[in-house]
């Protein structure tokens, strides 16, 4: 069942507005926040066991705590550069409820006190940047945000940062070149961003979901969101759910809910009565399921760990038997391929060539071999990058190629898909 | 010779003083010479921009070769983007792309005879739940069939 948490108010129309907001217990909990020490706040965030929502699960509050002790200005940088494919539930976030977003970033920037913060939002998300600008501007002239924060002594501004399209800026070290007007490549690290970040300076990053939810936790208290979810995944967790379901979309369950009954229940099962077939779970980047697997899911960062997948952006994408696996794998490689920024080798030649071998085998061209050879360019991407991009085509690749070998291999043989017709398209 | 409006320079001024340094205004002032300068960068105009916010032309270049947001060749005057990712790509989206291009009679990343239209197929815009989908300029059109993309196109043709 659906918990509404974060997305209790989304259908109402003026919980997108400052007003609205407010009549709903909107920017209450600044006020309750502010009745606290900053370290209150990172305690009760690290109690919580929120992990960060945007993809890499890092705890909230242990990131925080990186940040070093001295009188270094800091910047908190929201990252709603939301581009794992699959991925939209930080769209409808900004859409549907941009003063909890605000209200969550204010609370954080106070427990680390930060003076300035920025949202990064994707170049391509105009109808989002349009309500926040709003929603900003409201904030500001309701003395939410500026100098002396409802007379607590807490100085803060925040500004939203467009990006241009780059699926690397999502990465926290490349939106911090980009922030930094360079193109968006990431940085060595360490130094961490929470030491050396934008500028230089100690600089926090974390995802919109993450930022929301810091916002219940204050208000309900660390103990109230840890009943939901597991021991190690606590809280509740927007999915982004498309592909062959009934009803896509964006749905927040607590951590640790079977995938069956996110597919059954809340997207109201596979489209057509069409033969579950497989399911990526956490966004592109994270191995594929098969139908056998999904049944023993449940969707928590723990069990997919196991699974040899990931929770990942809560990307779940739901595939019946009429896809065929090697297109599907051509597809995902052609967007590593096109996103890699180029500056780690293995990465740049590997996302290029396993995408080659792949596109060679769809146009009936392949050669036994290959799929040996995709297996062993993907194992020699991984772990030898700057980021985890090239780990992000490689995991994948392997998924597809050990869960439906035999797809691969009949393609070879035969020269055309098990499955069905894959066309050459303009 | 490509220059900015009054309005034009002016958000430039502003932008340059808006963040921690210059730079990183860059970004916000590329989209706006590529929307006075009829959807793309051309190397003048970098080369202006350049003297006018008082930074090298290559950090300006650095920038525009780097994300896909700026065009570099001028694109048509209806941009339509059509998401090529999996989940689109799951339903539909290629044969959609097909079918606009054939309509359309145009080549992907390429601009029509008459420069009324570009189409082109970009990575995922993160509108998976309503699949297939593409961005014409900067608004998103969503839940497509072949049929309703090529309704909606024409449409925007004719009131243009």
């Amino acid at each position: 069942m659906e918990i509404k948490l974060l997305t209790e108010h989304y259908d109402k129309k003026e919980f997108r507005f400052i007003e609205g907001y407010k009549k709903l217990g909107g920017y209450e909990t600044l006020k309750k926040a502010f009745s606290l020490k900053p370290e209150e706040i990172i305690n009760e965030v690290k109690a919580s066991g929120l992990r960060g929502r945007g993809g890499a699960g890092f705890p909230t509050g242990v990131k925080w705590s990186f940040l070093p002790q001295n009188g270094e200005k800091r910047y908190l940088l929201c990252n709603a550069d939301e581009g794992e494919p699959g991925t939209f539930k930080d769209r409808l976030m900004m859409e549907r409820a941009p003063h909890q977003l605000i209200e969550g970033m204010i609370i954080s920037a106070y427990a680390i006190n930060s003076p300035k913060s920025y949202i990064y939002v994707r170049g391509e998300y105009n109808y989002p940047i349009k309500v926040l600008e709003k929603a900003l501007q409201e904030a500001y002239d309701a003395g939410y945000l500026g100098k002396n924060i409802l007379g607590s002594g807490f100085d803060h501004d925040m500004d939203i940062y467009r990006g241009a399209g780059a699926y690397i800026c999502g990465e926290e070290t490349g939106m911090i070149s980009s922030l930094e007007g360079k193109k968006g490549q990431p940085k060595l690290k360490p130094p961490f961003p929470a030491i050396k970040g934008y500028l230089g300076q100690p600089t926090i990053v974390n995802n919109v979901e993450t930022l929301a939810a810091v916002k219940y936790i204050i208000r309900d208290g660390a103990e109230a969101y840890r009943k939901y979810g597991t021991e190690k995944s606590a809280g509740t967790k927007l999915f982004s759910v498309s592909g062959n379901v009934n009803k896509p979309g964006t749905y927040e369950v607590p951590l640790g809910y079977p995938l069956m009954d996110l597919i059954n229940n809340e997207c109201g099962g596979m489209k057509n009565g069409a033969k579950l077939k497989a399911v990526i779970p956490g966004g592109s980047s994270a191995p594929i399921l098969t139908a056998e697997e999904v049944q023993k899911t449940t969707m928590d960062y723990e069990c997919l760990a196991q699974m040899g997948s990931m929770l990942g952006s809560g990307a779940v994408i739901v595939m019946d038997d009429s896809n065929c696996m090697v297109d599907m794998l051509k597809v995902t490689l052609h967007f590593y391929h096109h996103e890699s920024c180029g500056q780690c080798t293995p990465c740049r030649e590997g996302t290029g060539w396993i995408h080659k071998i792949v596109s060679s085998i769809v146009n009936g061209e392949g050669r036994l071999q290959d799929i040996d050879l995709l297996e062993k360019i993907a194992q020699q991407m991984m772990g030898r990058t700057i980021c985890a991009l090239s780990d992000a085509a490689a995991m994948p690749t392997l998924g597809f190629i050990t869960k439906f070998k035999d797809e691969f291999e009949f393609f070879v043989r035969e020269g055309r898909s098990k499955v069905k017709e894959v066309r050459a398209h303009a | 010779m490509f220059k900015l409006s009054d309005e034009g320079i002016n958000f430039v001024k502003k932008e340059l003083a808006r963040y921690e340094t210059k730079r990183s205004a860059i970004i916000p002032c590329l989209y706006r010479v590529q929307k006075e300068n009829d959807g793309w960068v051309s190397p003048e105009s970098v080369s202006y921009l350049s003297e006018l916010m008082e930074l090298p032309e290559a950090w300006i270049n650095e920038v525009l070769n780097f994300y896909t947001m700026f065009n570099k060749k001028p694109v048509g005057k209806l941009h339509v983007q059509v998401c090529n990712n999996i989940s689109c790509c799951m339903l539909g989206a290629r044969e959609l792309t097909d079918h606009l291009c054939k309509t359309f009679n145009v080549k992907p990343e390429e601009i029509s005879e008459d420069g009324k239209i570009t189409i082109s197929k970009v990575e995922c815009l993160g509108s998976c739940d309503t699949a297939p989908m593409m961005q014409i300029n900067d608004d998103y059109h969503e839940n497509l069939t072949p049929g309703s993309a090529e309704k909606i196109i024409k449409g925007m043709l004719n009131g243009n």
